[in-house]
């Protein structure tokens, strides 16, 4: 059966594997063949312009889109970005999105549900103040105190010397003493002015005593047949060092993250995914190559690099090109700085001069034979 | 008759400062005074309108290259400035490079032997981009030595202040100063910087003569009255002039130190503004009206601007534009062709030995009567206007070689278009029928891929002028070369509206017709062959339909309807299902695309249009109307969903109380109040469902409304059930309605009223109107996506700009990469398996269809 396959492997394997699957044996010679007749068929043809055709199968359904749509992420209680601005949030590269979220799934015997709501609560950020009744300041002895609720802190699995400790390791230059009813900060050996305590009181309200930093918000809920945890808030690196993670699926909505934590290849498929997401949510139908065609172009250089005058239009090779954009004063006088030479290469710079442009039909030229003429 | 043709391609384009010598080089003239014309009118010279820098008046002779108006392409003049002047553009540049050269020797602010590393490393990884990036990398570099490494001076703290002075420890370095340190700074030192010392010396950076621009680009206009009104260039160019002018004299006549000073600023300020007139910190010169000059930089910049308006987008000849009409008798790659466009709109045609006769009776019909022409284009390139009186001159010597330009007949190809264009389908290729009438007219059935309706819309027609655009045009833009889109892979022309109600009613189980009839209906849409037809006094509506499809066509599929969701087409003959939207809509089901594939484009397009007649044929014969009375209710279903409200208010009214006695438990992350939101709206949206499944359960199955929202033609239940039921609740961002009073929405409820009527649940149906505070509502939300919408399109339209703009070179190359117009890889094959979508069967190849096919 193998052999039958072998002058057949420049066909994409998942086409393949269907054919072998579903395939009798007697009728395969014949089905391969019609398959790859078919496949050649469907080749695309060289020259032509699939940049462009990407940037209309995405351009054209976006003007389809509703505007400020939340999407309930399965459940009701948590709603994201959805829509328009989050396509743009996506194509921009923008880091801080306006709702990072994360899927963390689980290993084994907490995937069925086993302890998930204290699994979830441990992974959720509490800051001082969450768990304080009362941050004051004392100018007398210029230190801050922090009051602790401690049916708050009980809730969360926390003793008070256990968050003083946690206390001392978060801040520095500071000593965090335990009295009577209160946590004192106080600066070491030294008199601070009340303006700087002022300040160190905000950075005190906002210390991390527990859980992961910026997990704002932890969700259980159940997916397929498994539990998972939905978070807003991002934090894949931390989050992945949890033992009770599965590393392999768990994700998040920040492509930026993941390109840190998990590689070029990986923010790639992150945003062909954010984005399908987005296209498939609205009900619209736009085939995958085309999204993978623009996350390659954001994620060619090895670094992802948003859709805009700052990203990939910069990295541009024609000058022309780069001012036909934005900002074309400053890539003028740049250009003429170094000396840069546009070697018409690409679209824009051959319409500007009236000429073919380098792609479809204009990729081509005529090559003729003169005919010699007869000297005479 | 030798012809020889040289073909001009522009090979490449470089960029790079002037010097003073090439400004010098390249002027025709230099100019000496302010003034523009003498006492008769006449271009002074040594003037700004100096006629040695072009012409712009006709009659006039450029006393450079001696050619008339619209052939002199103009040519630049020169002043020299009294004192040297920073460019404005570069300050940041001269910022830069003064900060990391010494102040006395000029050299570079670092030891030798890192000079010599840095430039062996240059060497290797020339590219412009590397040097891009290495002045600032530079200026990190240097900052913290403070003595020059070569001549040990000491180094001084170099500040700016905006736009164009720069300070060296607070105490101003005056351009020259700044043009000499520049000066001293050798060659191989500037190269370290990334700069190119053949296209940008730095000190060319300071001006010490300046370009006037020729007044080919700055020319000024006569008014009605015959004043002149200059061009803001002109007068921006004046004031330089003048000023420097004043500067010289006052200089020379050894004027004290401040005055000079204050007019090299204001010489400044006015050759700054002249570049840009938009600098932040700078006050933007202005007309004597007040209105801000358009200077150098703002011609370029933006949207309106030389380049997005004038050399990416450009204006076109032999293009038309008016309203569009339907007119579904035409095939779907025809468009209607008013008469007077085609008198106007031409073809060029050479003429040769054969069609000497043919394109002579264009000729003697001349420019006033159809089909005719308007000009003959004789080989040396001179075009005639064809006249009554030189018709009969013009047909004598016409003769192979020459070119007519005949009138537009039919069977020409146009492009036609409709704005916006947003992907490639919104500019087709058809076929011209000229007909009578001012619009233009297309078949309703290609409304969808160029987005366009009737109620107004234009769209433009323009008309190839060369074989190989005409053959391109043809080939490549017809209308059923795009019949499947790149989008999805699937038909983008389907039936629509009406053509889909017909088909539905034709197809659906126990629809019959005389047979009389069925053929009168089909040889109506243009079907000849109707062997097909059984041959019974009376047949099915399948049967009819099944008339159009191909012998040998077997397709199975599923429709909406969900009695008889199979649909299976064998051997040419519909024998299950009903044809809806699923099969026949734009977008949808694999039946069009199949056919597609198995027959060629050209028979689909014909079986689309035959369709869509077929469904109309339909419709004319038995009538299709929709009446209020399609949306009674019988009283049962009145009461029904009067009980179902009353289940969901007291439902709302025990989460509302069970709120308010604080016994709400609320979901994790949400308050008490928000809890109750959710809930709320949950049970409304409930209850309006469920009167929509009692409207339709209780609606008549027959009536056209319920007709149309089955088959898809047009709405849905959900359009019928707020017709015939209830509005439902009307959300604003996702939310019921909040705002409007103080603790309520509307004046008309109690404060605090939580309840589903007070927040904008619309229980009555369109029918039975609304209540004022529902209208209100209603209005509310109906504002809102209004709004939506109007922020959505500029958003996306910005998006899809620089989607476009980013991946326009992209294209694959012969190897089935994907390249960009550098050559550099970016996918390895196109879309991981190098499937066009376009060609495809919605994104795949469909396997299992190959296997029972073989």
């Amino acid at each position: 059966m193998a052999d039958a396959f072998k002058d057949y492997l420049h066909i994409p394997k998942s086409f393949l594997l269907k054919v072998k699957e579903n395939t009798p044996e007697s009728k395969l010679k014949s089905v391969l063949k019609a398959l790859d007749e078919e496949y050649s068929e469907m080749k695309v043809v060289p020259g032509e312009s699939v940049g462009l055709v990407a940037a209309e199968s995405l351009g054209e359904p976006s003007t389809q889109m509703t505007l400020n749509t939340f999407h309930f992420a399965g459940v009701a209680e948590m709603n994201i970005t959805m829509g328009l601005p989050r396509i743009i949030e996506v194509l921009d590269g923008r880091k801080n999105l306006t709702t990072p979220m994360m899927d963390i799934y689980l290993n084994k015997p907490y995937s069925q549900g086993q302890e998930i709501k204290k699994i979830a609560l441990s992974i959720k950020e509490t800051r001082l103040q969450d768990v304080a009744t009362e941050i004051s300041i004392n100018l007398s002895d210029s230190r801050v105190e922090v009051t602790v609720d401690e049916s708050r802190l009980a809730e969360i699995g926390m003793t008070k010397q256990g968050l003083v400790t946690a206390l001392k390791g978060e801040v520095k230059g500071l000593s965090v003493d335990l009295r009577k009813d209160f946590i004192s900060f106080k600066v070491k050996n030294k008199e601070e002015s009340v303006n700087n305590i002022f300040k160190m009181k905000e950075k005190i309200k906002a210390i991390v005593v527990k859980g992961i930093k910026g997990i704002s918000q932890v969700l259980p809920v159940k997916r397929g047949n498994e539990f998972i945890i939905i978070t807003a808030g991002s934090n894949l690196k931390k989050i992945l060092l949890l033992p009770f993670v599965d590393t392999t699926r768990t994700i998040s909505n920040n492509i930026f993250e993941i390109e840190d934590v998990l590689g070029i290849e990986a923010a790639r498929q992150a945003a062909i995914d954010e984005v399908y997401k987005v296209i498939e949510n609205q009900g619209l139908n736009v085939d995958i190559r085309h999204l993978m065609l623009v996350a390659d172009v954001m994620c060619n250089s090895g670094k992802v690099r948003g859709i805009t005058r700052y990203g990939t239009v910069k990295e541009k090779v024609s000058v022309l090109a780069r001012a036909s954009f934005e900002t074309p004063i400053r890539h003028l006088i740049d250009a003429s700085l170094y000396g840069e030479t546009d070697n018409l290469k690409s679209v824009v710079e051959n319409v500007m001069l009236n000429q073919p442009v380098p792609v479809g039909t204009g990729m081509l030229k005529l090559v003729t034979k003169p005919e010699e003429k007869k000297a005479k | 008759m030798e012809e020889n043709y040289v073909y001009k391609k522009v090979g490449s384009v470089s960029f790079a400062m002037l010097s003073p010598k090439v400004i010098k080089k390249m002027a025709a003239a230099k100019v000496v005074t302010p003034e523009l014309y003498d006492k008769e009118g006449y271009p002074v010279d040594g003037g700004l309108m100096d006629v040695r820098l072009g012409v712009i008046d006709p009659g006039l002779r450029c006393k450079t290259c001696s050619s008339r108006l619209k052939e002199c392409i103009g040519h630049f003049g020169y002043i020299s400035l009294a004192r040297p002047v920073i460019h404005f553009s570069f300050v940041s540049v001269i910022l830069s490079l003064l900060r990391i050269t010494c102040r006395d020797c000029s050299r570079v602010l670092l030891p030798q032997a890192k000079i010599q590393q840095i430039s062996e490393k240059a060497r290797r990884n020339k590219s412009s981009d590397e040097a891009r990036k290495k002045l600032k990398e530079f200026v990190a570099n240097s900052k913290s030595s403070n003595k020059c490494p070569h001549c040990k001076a000491r180094q001084y703290k170099i500040t700016i202040e905006k736009p164009t002075t720069f300070l060296e420890n607070d105490r101003r370095i005056s351009p020259i100063e700044v043009r000499s340190r520049l000066e001293k700074v050798p060659d191989g030192d500037v190269e370290l910087f990334g700069l190119n010392v053949n296209a940008a010396r730095p000190e060319w950076m300071v001006l010490t003569v300046f370009p006037i621009p020729p007044v080919t680009m700055r020319p000024s206009i006569t008014l009605e009255t015959g004043e002149r009104s200059e061009d803001d260039l002109t007068h921006k160019l004046g004031d330089i002039v003048r000023i420097n002018q004043r500067l010289f004299e006052n200089i020379n006549a050894g004027a004290p130190e401040i005055i000079v000073e204050d007019l090299w600023d204001l010489l400044q300020y006015h050759i700054t503004t002249f570049f840009d007139n938009d600098v932040a910190q700078l006050p933007p010169a202005r007309h004597r009206s007040g209105q801000p000059l358009k200077t150098i930089s703002e011609r370029i910049r933006s949207k309106e601007g030389r380049i997005r308006h004038n050399l990416v987008g450009k204006r076109t000849n032999f293009s038309a534009r008016t309203v569009i009409s339907p007119d579904p008798m035409l095939e779907l790659n025809e468009v209607g062709v008013p008469e007077l466009m085609a008198f106007k709109l031409t073809v060029p045609e050479r003429v040769t030995e054969w069609n000497l006769e043919y394109l002579k009776k264009f000729v003697k019909n001349g420019p006033k009567k159809y089909p005719g022409a308007n000009y003959v284009i004789r080989p040396d390139g001179k075009k005639k206007k064809l006249t009554e009186d030189i018709i009969e001159a013009t047909l004598e010597e016409l003769q192979p070689g020459y070119v007519v330009e005949r009138h537009l007949m039919d069977g020409d190809k146009a492009i036609f278009n409709r704005q916006p264009s947003l992907h490639r389908m919104s500019m087709m290729c058809h076929s011209i029928r000229v007909l009578p009438f001012k619009t233009l007219r297309l078949n309703p059935a290609v409304c969808f891929p160029y987005n366009a309706d009737f109620d107004g819309d234009e769209m433009n027609l323009h008309i190839p002028q060369t074989e190989e655009a005409r053959a391109e045009a043809e080939l490549l833009m017809l209308v059923q070369t795009q019949l499947i889109s790149p989008r999805y892979g699937l038909s983008v022309i389907g039936c629509v509206q009406d053509a889909i109600s017909g088909n539905y009613i034709l197809t659906s189980n126990g629809f019959t017709i005389k047979r009389e009839e069925a053929v009168d209906a089909l040889v109506s849409i243009g079907v000849t062959d109707l062997s097909a037809l059984p041959k019974r006094e009376v047949v099915s509506g399948k049967e009819v339909f099944s008339v159009l499809l191909p012998k040998d066509f077997n397709f199975t599929g599923k429709s909406r309807s969900k009695e008889e969701p199979d649909v299976i087409i064998k051997d040419g003959r519909l024998i299950s299902g009903v044809m809806d939207k699923n099969n026949l809509g734009e977008g949808s089901g694999l039946l069009l695309r199949n056919i597609h594939k198995k027959y060629d484009a050209s028979f689909a397009v014909d079986f689309l249009g035959k369709l869509f007649r077929l469904g109309i044929a339909v419709l004319l014969r038995r009538g299709f109307t929709t009446t209020i009375a399609d949306t009674d209710l019988p009283p049962e279903a009145t009461e029904k969903i009067n009980k179902l409200f009353e289940g969901a208010e007291s439902e709302v009214q025990s989460l509302i109380s069970t709120f308010n006695a604080n016994q709400l438990e609320p979901f994790p992350g949400r308050s008490a109040r928000e809890t109750l939101e959710l809930k709320v709206l949950e049970v409304l949206n409930r209850a309006r469902n469920e009167t929509g499944h009692v409207v339709a359960n209780y609606a008549d199955g027959s009536s056209h409304t319920i007709i149309m929202a089955k088959s898809g033609a047009r709405g849905n239940l959900l359009n019928l059930a707020q017709m015939a039921g209830c509005v439902g609740q009307q959300a604003l961002r996702g939310k019921r309605i909040e705002k409007g009073f103080k603790y309520r929405t509307l004046s008309c409820f109690k404060q605090h009223d939580l309840g589903s009527e007070a927040h904008g649940f619309i229980k009555s149906s369109f029918k039975s109107g609304l209540k004022p505070s529902e209208f209100f509502f209603q209005a509310m939300v109906g504002r809102d996506s209004l709004m939506d919408t109007a922020l959505r399109t500029p958003k996306s339209g910005y998006l899809y700009r620089r989607l476009s703009n980013a991946m326009q070179d992209l294209r694959v190359d012969y190897d089935g990469t994907v390249k960009d117009a550098s050559g550099k890889i970016v996918q390895f094959s196109y879309g991981e398996d190098g499937i066009d979508v376009s060609k495809s069967e919605g994104g795949t190849i469909n396997v299992l269809r190959i296997i029972k096919s073989v």
